[in-house]
């Protein structure tokens, strides 16, 4: 399955792109998007590193499955305020 | 009133939103672009957000807040774009019968929205260099 990760602030500007697409086998959690985005996308890994993921708008934990319709996004630290 | 808004905030509007004759106290917190970090100096912020999840994570917080006081009415208001010098980046408002409860809730509030709601400042310097601010000890969790 193809997951599009929506990417803000510092990984948007590491990746240069606003949205980026992974492909991935069926049934992959969270954990295992992040390990391809690392893989992937070198110059933005020691950020996933330290970066939730959010699915549909909650918080992910690693062990999530993914579904190929769901919106995922990569949060690094936030800083609002 | 829970917003995100790329215009200027209007902090007298967010403090009417939550005044009541059921509220004695009402407190405003109104957080502003600071020239200066140290000896770095600051030109101007700007923030980004992930506006969906950001407005979700917004009114969570708003919720758990009215679990731990009894607060009669909050807003929470958060600027994005550019923000420069002197200006309001959030404005957030709790009224409740009682002072103290009006100040912790607001102070809770501002704290955990600096580490869960999904906002992100950029850093335009003065020496032209620009930074997005990722903080080591952010925590994505809930407290």
């Amino acid at each position: 399955m193809i997951v599009k990760v929506v990417l803000f602030a510092m990984a948007k500007e590491l990746a240069g792109e606003r949205e980026i697409e992974i492909k991935m086998a069926e049934s992959s959690t969270v954990g295992d998007l992040k390990r391809c985005l690392i893989e992937s996308y070198p110059s933005v890994g020691e950020l996933v590193a330290r970066s939730a993921i959010s699915v549909d708008h909650e918080f992910a934990v690693d062990a999530q499955v993914l579904d190929q319709g769901s919106e995922v996004a990569l949060i690094p630290p936030v800083s609002g305020g | 009133m829970i917003a995100i808004t790329n215009k200027p905030i209007d902090t007298e509007s967010v403090l009417k939103s939550v005044q009541s004759d059921l509220a004695g106290a009402a407190v405003l917190f109104v957080g502003s672009t600071r020239k200066f970090t140290g000896d770095s100096e600051t030109l101007k912020l700007e923030y980004e957000c992930y506006e969906a999840m950001a407005l979700k994570k917004m009114e969570e917080l708003r919720d758990r807040a009215n679990e731990k006081w009894p607060i009669e009415k909050c807003s929470i208001v958060h600027r994005v774009g550019l923000v420069g010098l002197g200006e309001c980046s959030i404005a957030v408002a709790v009224s409740t019968p009682h002072r103290v409860a009006s100040f912790e809730a607001a102070n809770w509030l501002v704290d955990l929205l600096k580490k869960e709601v999904p906002i992100w400042k950029r850093e335009f310097w003065a020496d032209g260099s620009t930074e997005w601010v990722h903080p080591d000890g952010a925590i994505l969790k809930r407290e």
